[in-house]
């Protein structure tokens, strides 16, 4: 027991020490983001989805007529801003990380695959997604949203869609260059099984880029998923994610700013901690790896 | 050469097939375009006269023969809601598209290959950090958002540009900005670092050891490798801007093919839907094979076999 805590700390030790030097602003924004997501209905001082009418249209609380009972101010049907913003904080996360975690899955395996084996397999499976990268795809998540009806899980299904092939075509390349690596020879000569090699020695090298990819990626997750709840095929009302926000609060854009400002706002620090923190992560890993 | 392009030319042609079949199957499933377009008092008579008429009771794979029989013949149908030629509405919106198309894509090109290159020649001052900054905050700006704040801050309160619509230059100014915010933070980056590596190169060293004068080394020997990154990436920057494009154009009423595609999906239009995807996304294909074409120009070690 005691060696396994032992383990423990030390495994603790080595990740607090791969952390040093990360950007900590970014840090502490994401930290509070998930803590945000995670007690989102413990920290809401009102109900997200409930008003109260005579409330409505408040200003936040340091303009004339705003109350410190709302200190984002209340929209058109009296439902308090800060509540909504630290619900949608929620919406926002649990889409990006589950797109994330099936794009992620569905690319590593096709980019293994396709890269181990080479061959036929590599020519379809790498057709497939040339032709998935080359169509726009907004047009068929739009299409689709409208098709399948808007829902959490469809809207997750578009931009698993949407993903999956970057993950299949960045695995693949260093699939390539990792089973030509003599460790994987020797493997081979140890007479492993296709499965075990790809398992147990090409995967942990490709973890790194993965990662990084991951952590980008979130950050584009939740652009393109603000995107569609703010034309209206993505999260449906009265759900507060904040691309459905900022389009509600879009009509009364020079009356009551605080109505699409907000939850603007928390997408942008959201997305920009999001994008420093995988920046630092692709130094620190995998200085070759390239990001538009 | 020739038969490495014809192969590319055949591969958009099928991946404009998958994606004009998977629409119009997708767009099928959103439900019948006929029960919105009568409203409740219609009798069941004069439904299934308006489905006939459209040829919506027609199985679904007979249908689907039909629509790819007409599109060989360049026939895209009719509106199901204005009943007029799907050709007529498209072309009528592509200008417009065209023009925020073309000023967002000029303008990010400009300022982020610019400011790329002189970043990375100015490695670690000032400048380099500001485009940084820029760069990081153009990609994780939400595209509505900006434009939102961009025409409250410009239209509503300065009064000095227009808030939505088409128009003269004065109209294109913001929306084209909002498109070519995240483009050319992203241009900015690639350029910067791919600049990074090459500007390290022997033969940038060799050149200036040869003492060419430092606009030649960097603007012409270095840049022409620089790019090569850039290109690579247009396809998805392209799709990108494409997607960009249908948000901006709704925030600022833009009456171009984002605005035309949402009326279609809402009103299931199918027709028209179908006539939309087929015109951008032969567009973007299109756009594919010319940066492919031009790749062998930027990069004669890459020769096509």
């Amino acid at each position: 027991m005691a060696v396994y805590s032992q383990k423990a700390f030390k495994n603790l030790c080595s990740i607090a020490s791969t952390m040093r030097g990360a950007p900590k602003i970014p840090i502490v924004i994401l930290v509070m983001v998930f803590m945000t997501a995670i007690f989102a209905p413990l920290i809401a001082p009102h109900s997200p989805t409930v008003g109260s009418l005579p409330d409505r249209m408040m200003p936040p609380f340091w303009a004339k007529g705003g109350s410190l009972n709302y200190p984002m101010g209340t929209d058109a049907l009296g439902r308090d801003m800060l509540s909504r913003v630290i619900v949608g904080t929620r919406i926002s996360l649990s889409i990006a990380l589950l797109a994330v975690f099936f794009a992620g899955s569905i690319g590593t395996i096709v980019g293994l695959v396709s890269g181990y084996f080479g061959g036929p397999i590599d020519v379809f499976l790498m057709r497939m997604v040339d032709i998935a990268l080359s169509i726009p795809l907004i047009l068929l998540a739009i299409i689709l949203a409208a098709a399948l009806g808007v829902s959490f899980t469809n809207i997750i299904v578009v931009i698993v869609l949407l993903l999956w092939p970057y993950y299949a075509r960045q695995v693949r390349g260093e699939t390539l260059s990792i089973k030509e690596r003599d460790f994987v020879l020797l493997a081979r000569v140890a007479n492993c099984s296709h499965t075990r090699i790809i398992w147990r020695h090409i995967l942990p090298n490709v973890v790194p880029s993965l990662l990084v990819l991951a952590t980008l990626q979130a950050a584009f997750v939740i652009l393109v998923e603000s995107s569609l709840s703010f034309l209206g095929v993505g999260i449906p009302p009265p759900a507060p994610a904040w691309g459905l926000m900022v389009g509600e609060g879009r009509v009364y854009l020079a009356t009551a700013l605080w109505l699409s400002f907000w939850p603007g706002l928390a997408i942008f620090l959201t997305v920009l901690s999001m994008n420093l923190f995988g920046d630092w992560l692709r130094d620190r890993l995998d200085p070759k790896l390239r990001q538009i | 050469m020739q038969r490495y392009l014809f192969g590319r030319f055949l591969q958009a042609l099928f991946s404009l097939f998958v994606l004009l079949t998977i629409v119009f199957f997708a767009a099928r499933l959103t439900g019948d375009p006929v029960a919105l377009l009568v409203g409740e008092m219609a009798t069941r008579e004069q439904v299934e006269k308006l489905r006939a008429y459209y040829g919506l009771d027609k199985p679904m794979h007979v249908q689907y023969m039909l629509y790819l029989s007409h599109l060989a013949r360049g026939d895209l149908g009719r509106s199901i809601v204005t009943s007029r030629r799907v050709t007529t509405l498209v072309v009528q919106r592509l200008g417009a598209s065209l023009e925020l198309l073309a000023a967002a894509l000029l303008l990010s090109l400009t300022v982020g290959l610019v400011t790329g290159v002189y970043c990375a020649v100015n490695r670690g001052n000032r400048f380099d950090l500001l485009g940084r900054i820029f760069a990081v905050i153009g990609q994780s700006l939400p595209v509505f958002w900006l434009g939102l704040i961009l025409m409250l801050v410009f239209a509503v309160w300065l009064r000095l540009l227009p808030t939505c619509g088409r128009g003269g230059l004065s109209h294109l100014i913001l929306p084209a900005v909002t498109l070519a915010c995240g483009l050319s933070a992203g241009i900015l980056r690639l350029t910067r670092s791919s600049m990074l590596d090459i500007l390290s190169t022997e033969y940038i060293k060799l050149a200036r050891i040869k003492g060419l004068s430092e606009l030649i080394v960097i603007w012409k020997h270095a840049v022409k490798n620089g790019l090569i990154p850039v290109v690579t990436y247009f396809a998805v920057l392209l799709a990108n801007l494409v997607a960009g494009a249908i948000v901006t154009e709704t925030v600022f009423a833009w009456p171009g093919f984002g605005q035309l595609i949402m009326q279609a999906v809402i009103h299931r239009d199918f027709p028209l839907i179908q006539g939309i995807v087929l015109f951008v996304g032969s567009f973007v294909l299109l756009a594919n094979v010319l940066v492919d074409i031009l790749y062998t120009f930027l990069d004669p070690r890459i020769r096509y076999n």
